[in-house]
């Protein structure tokens, strides 16, 4: 997704040039390593001394990308920053000799330097991870070159790649979030589609307030977002390329509320829900073609539908039993599996994109939460709980989950909370304002 | 950066063209009602203002349930007759869900509520030319509290009169 940020060249070269420390990565990973899957209970202390500015013009990004880099890696939970007031060595040169003895004297296990650079207008930036035990770098250093006004992706670029490093799984900071943003009265609430990083930062709106919109979804490769929208008078489910912001409706010819839309791994299809005569069922478009094919046929309530990352299967939601529970079925439609099995209502499935797990909003006895189940329905754990809980979206790794939080009574209002697959960190995500419906992104390219 | 620039340009210009017109409150519905020309006063039985108020323009709901009640039905014969009487005026059906319930589900609920309140005024010699339904889900609670006693108002359906039908 170069869309928003057509100027960073996210050039990674490994920097064998830049000094007698930048030793290729070891084979073996080292002690340096998290399982994310055992759940961390003690984060990973990290020393991150502010980048090196080389020069004059780099010394503001200097700073910021430092600060933003220390954000995204303590706000996985995961790690823990030890302040820079406890630290004994100063770094002066990305390529001074590391002290060993005084990152371990205060207990830090990596230590991350680098430097930041203003060449020809062009920021760049260097950085080395090390495992201060076995007094090794982790991985090669990178280089960076992007524009100075990429600085944010850049920073989130370097915490992808210690995240990575060092848990063996692909990083989430160089994402963005498409959500819905809320102004007004709980009974005369505005909405207007946004995007943002997934940190808060960069807020910008895609639509004005003069419509109610709903819930947008992103494309596997985030460069357009579907969502619903009242501005023809009904509910519709509308395409925007993020690149332009132009928007169409999905269908030209509908006269019937179309709603809760997904795409297909391949970005190739949509599928939706679409209502007649009260009754909502479940429909593939293919995008190309114009082709409609419906895939559930049945007087109940069948919506939420969300395919499987390898596309051969679609979760969704019926009421068919009495009340809303979870079912799996192939692309090509039918009655489905039932996969919930237990206490209470559930709805709002979405596939993770590991494959392995399925998120969902559970309802019962007055509580909503978020949860996370196999996919057939095994090892269920509710997440969080509150008043009311609704709507995941998947970290681009699978690892991390946001959602809405509505507060309750007549000043309630929506927040987006982000929270660990283990049910641990949950966090509050900075929004301007009122924000539902998050989206997470694919990692942008 | 081009693209943001454009972008906040864009925005920029909508929502100008936005301002001062966002009163989702017009009438008893959401939508655009006939809340204007023809209101008269709500002593006139062919007024707007009677059928809303004085035949009733909502039906209420179970939790979770689009059955009609014996009340609503009573409320729906009145409109049925105020209908075939004022054949001027179509209707749209709102339907609506209160906020216990997620989102996705509660635009289907309302969905069904506005088609039951649809089919019954058929059943009554409503035509269905002079019928249409729209569905707000949970996004338009008209009590705002977060007790059964609001939740109980906001699972409705409204009857929204609309200028022009057969004798406009």
């Amino acid at each position: 997704m170069t869309r928003f940020y057509t100027t960073l060249l996210a050039v990674l070269l490994a920097i064998a040039s830049l000094g007698p420390q930048s030793v290729v990565a070891q084979d073996s990973p080292g002690p340096l390593r998290i399982e994310i899957t055992e759940g961390v209970i003690e984060p990973l202390p990290f020393a991150l001394p502010q980048f090196i500015a080389t020069n004059s013009g780099a010394e503001d990004a200097a700073g910021d990308i430092t600060r933003v880099i220390a954000a995204d890696l303590s706000g996985t939970g995961l790690f823990r920053e030890v302040p820079r007031s406890a630290h004994i060595s100063t770094v002066t040169s990305f390529d001074s000799p590391v002290q060993w003895n005084d990152w371990q004297a205060i207990n830090v296990q990596a230590l991350i330097t680098g430097s930041v650079t203003m060449e020809g207008g062009q920021l760049v930036v260097r950085f080395r991870l090390f495992d201060v035990f076995a007094q090794q770098p982790l991985g090669s250093g990178l280089q960076f070159v992007g524009s100075p006004d990429s600085w944010r992706r850049m920073a989130h670029t370097v915490a992808d790649n210690v995240y990575q490093r060092i848990t063996g799984e692909t990083g989430y900071f160089d994402s963005r979030v498409t959500f819905v943003a809320q102004d007004g009265p709980k009974n005369a609430r505005l909405h207007r589609l946004a995007i943002m990083d997934y940190d808060g930062a960069n807020v910008q709106f895609l639509t004005d307030s003069r419509s109610l919109v709903l819930a947008p979804r992103f494309s596997p490769d985030g460069d357009r977002i579907l969502y619903t929208s009242y501005e023809s008078g009904i509910p519709r489910v509308y395409l925007m390329d993020l690149d332009t912001v132009n928007r169409r409706p999905l269908e030209d010819d509908t006269l019937t509320m179309t709603f809760s839309p997904r795409f297909s791994p391949d970005g190739q299809s949509v599928v939706y829900s679409a209502e007649r005569g009260g009754n909502t069922d479940i429909f593939l478009l293919n995008l190309a073609t114009g082709d409609r094919r419906r895939l559930t046929d049945a007087p109940s309530i069948e919506t939420g539908p969300s395919f499987s990352p390898d596309g051969t299967q679609i979760v969704f939601e019926s009421d068919r039993s009495g009340s809303q529970q979870l079912y799996i079925m192939p692309v090509s439609g039918g009655e489905g599996r039932r996969i919930s099995r237990n206490d209470g209502r559930y709805g709002t499935p979405v596939w993770s994109p590991r494959g392995d797990l399925i998120a969902f909003t559970n309802q019962q006895d007055g509580r909503f939460h978020i949860g996370v189940m196999r996919t057939d329905g095994s090892e269920e754990r509710l997440l969080t709980s509150s008043f009311l809980d609704e709507g995941p979206t998947w970290a681009p790794n699978g690892r991390v989950i946001m959602f809405t939080r509505e507060t309750a009574g007549a000043n309630g209002a929506p927040a987006i909370y982000s929270v660990d697959i283990s049910g641990r960190n949950l966090q509050r995500v900075s929004t301007p304002g009122m924000a539902a419906d998050p989206a997470w992104s694919p990692l942008l390219q | 950066m081009k693209h943001l620039a454009k972008l906040t340009l864009l925005v920029a210009v909508l929502g100008l063209s936005a301002c001062g017109g966002n009163n989702f409150l017009g009438g008893g519905g959401m939508g655009a009602g006939a809340g204007g020309a023809g209101a008269g006063a709500a002593g006139d039985p062919n007024s707007v203002a009677y059928f809303n108020e004085t035949v009733g323009d909502r039906v209420l709901f179970e939790v979770d349930q689009s059955t009609l009640t014996d009340q609503a039905r009573a409320t729906l014969d009145d409109q049925a007759d105020w209908l075939l009487r004022n054949m001027e005026y179509n209707v749209l059906i709102e339907g609506h869900a209160d906020e216990q319930g997620t989102r996705d589900y509660n635009l289907a609920l309302g969905a069904r509520r506005a088609a039951a309140v649809e089919a019954y005024l058929m059943s009554r010699g409503i035509t269905d030319a002079r019928l249409s339904t729209i569905s707000y889900g949970k996004e338009r609670p008209l009590a705002i509290c977060s007790e059964e006693s609001c939740y109980r108002q906001n699972r409705r359906a409204v009857t929204v009169l609309q200028a022009g039908g057969a004798g406009a």
